[in-house]
């Protein structure tokens, strides 16, 4: 792992989720959010709540807002998918909310179940009214979310961060059957 | 199973003398029956993304703990959202109660069976997940208790309300979003948190 805060995207996600009072954390698990789960799950001034499905996060980050609290919601792009009818939530009532979305379906990808809601996942949050933001490196990562923490909550709007698969690597099932 | 209470009578007992009591309602008949009990600016009716308003109680749950928060839905929404219950039941929040008004029907769809018909119980279910209470009431004796429960009682506390099914006048709240949101923060939180 890079120290180099600029590349350490997890660990520099983590502080500006501090820094921007991010306190509630929602997630489905994706491997490519491992590091960043850790970091808020170790932190004592953090909650975080495993949902069993993608839209319950959308409902998470609703009921946080209602109640004055700022949240994120960290799912891999075929969650992207589970949560359509909720964005409509966000949009009518112009909930903020912050989504990042770790990209699978695309860039070398190994399996081809994951492609269809892959390449699909900017059009189908975008159909929903959210705002899409990319990051292609690990060093654009901070600066995407920074700017999607201000969008979201200074414009009140859903916005997502989509993490490419450059950035988290290709999965490689032979890679892991040799180990 | 035939019930005897009615769906406007439980949740105006229910929501009496409701203090500072938070309330997010499920669609549809249950936010009429809110909405019935008097429209309320802590009282958040959710018109659409079904199967989400015990997750939004959730939110609200967490994001203000010295606060009791009720969610007051139907059989149809909650089984839409049958995960949230195991969300619900692992975050353990002392704070929060859903109330499912069960009537074994689609209400708003023309009265079709919900599963809640064939056997499943949904109190079963939340206790499995790990509420700290959950039962399936069908006496309006046992009403009182509930109240109490849901003011002061540890949670997370589910009951399941066995109710008649029956066509009620429509009573409806504000349908705006975002009024809804701005107001409720608002009488939350005060005028900061439009400057939020």
């Amino acid at each position: 792992m890079n120290s180099d805060p600029n590349v350490d995207w997890p660990l520099a996600t983590h502080r500006l989720f501090k820094a921007a009072g991010v306190n509630l954390v929602g997630f489905v698990p994706d491997a490519g959010h491992k590091r960043l789960i850790e970091l808020c799950q170790a932190d004592s001034t953090m909650r975080t709540v495993t949902l069993t499905s993608e839209e319950e996060g959308i409902g998470l980050a609703a009921g946080a807002w209602l109640g004055g609290e700022r949240s994120a919601i960290l799912m891999q792009s075929s969650g992207v998918g589970n949560t359509i009818n909720a964005l409509g939530m966000m949009k009518e009532c112009r909930f903020p909310m912050l989504m990042i979305v770790t990209m699978r379906g695309e860039f070398g990808e190994f399996n081809p179940w994951q492609l269809p809601m892959g390449q699909a996942t900017r059009t189908t949050l975008e159909a929903m009214g959210a705002v899409v933001e990319r990051a292609n490196e690990p060093r654009e990562v901070a600066p995407s979310i920074e700017a999607a923490l201000r969008l979201a909550y200074n414009s009140y709007v859903a916005v997502a961060v989509l993490i490419s698969q450059r950035v988290i690597g290709i999965k490689s099932f032979q890679e892991q059957i040799d180990k | 199973m035939s019930a005897s209470l009615h769906r406007r009578d439980v949740v105006k007992t229910l929501l009496a003398d409701r203090g500072d009591l938070l309330v997010v309602t499920g669609l549809g008949s249950a936010a009429w029956d809110c909405a019935a009990a008097g429209d309320h600016a802590l009282t958040f009716p959710m018109w659409g993304a079904m199967g989400l308003a015990a997750m939004t109680g959730l939110g609200l749950a967490l994001a203000r703990p010295a606060r009791r928060v009720l969610v007051v839905t139907g059989d149809g929404e909650m089984l839409m959202g049958l995960g949230s219950l195991a969300t619900i039941g692992s975050s353990k929040p002392a704070n929060l109660a859903v109330v499912v008004l069960d009537n074994e029907r689609y209400g708003e769809t023309g009265m079709q069976a919900t599963h809640t018909a064939k056997g499943v119980e949904l109190a079963a279910v939340a206790r499995a997940c790990g509420f700290a209470e959950a039962r399936t009431l069908t006496r309006a004796d046992e009403l009182p208790a509930l109240h109490e429960t849901i003011h002061r009682g540890a949670g997370p506390v589910f009951a399941a309300i066995k109710i008649v099914a029956e066509k009620v006048p429509l009573v409806l709240p504000p349908r705006d979003g975002a009024l809804l949101r701005a107001r409720f923060r608002r009488a939350l939180l005060g005028e900061r948190a439009d400057l939020q």
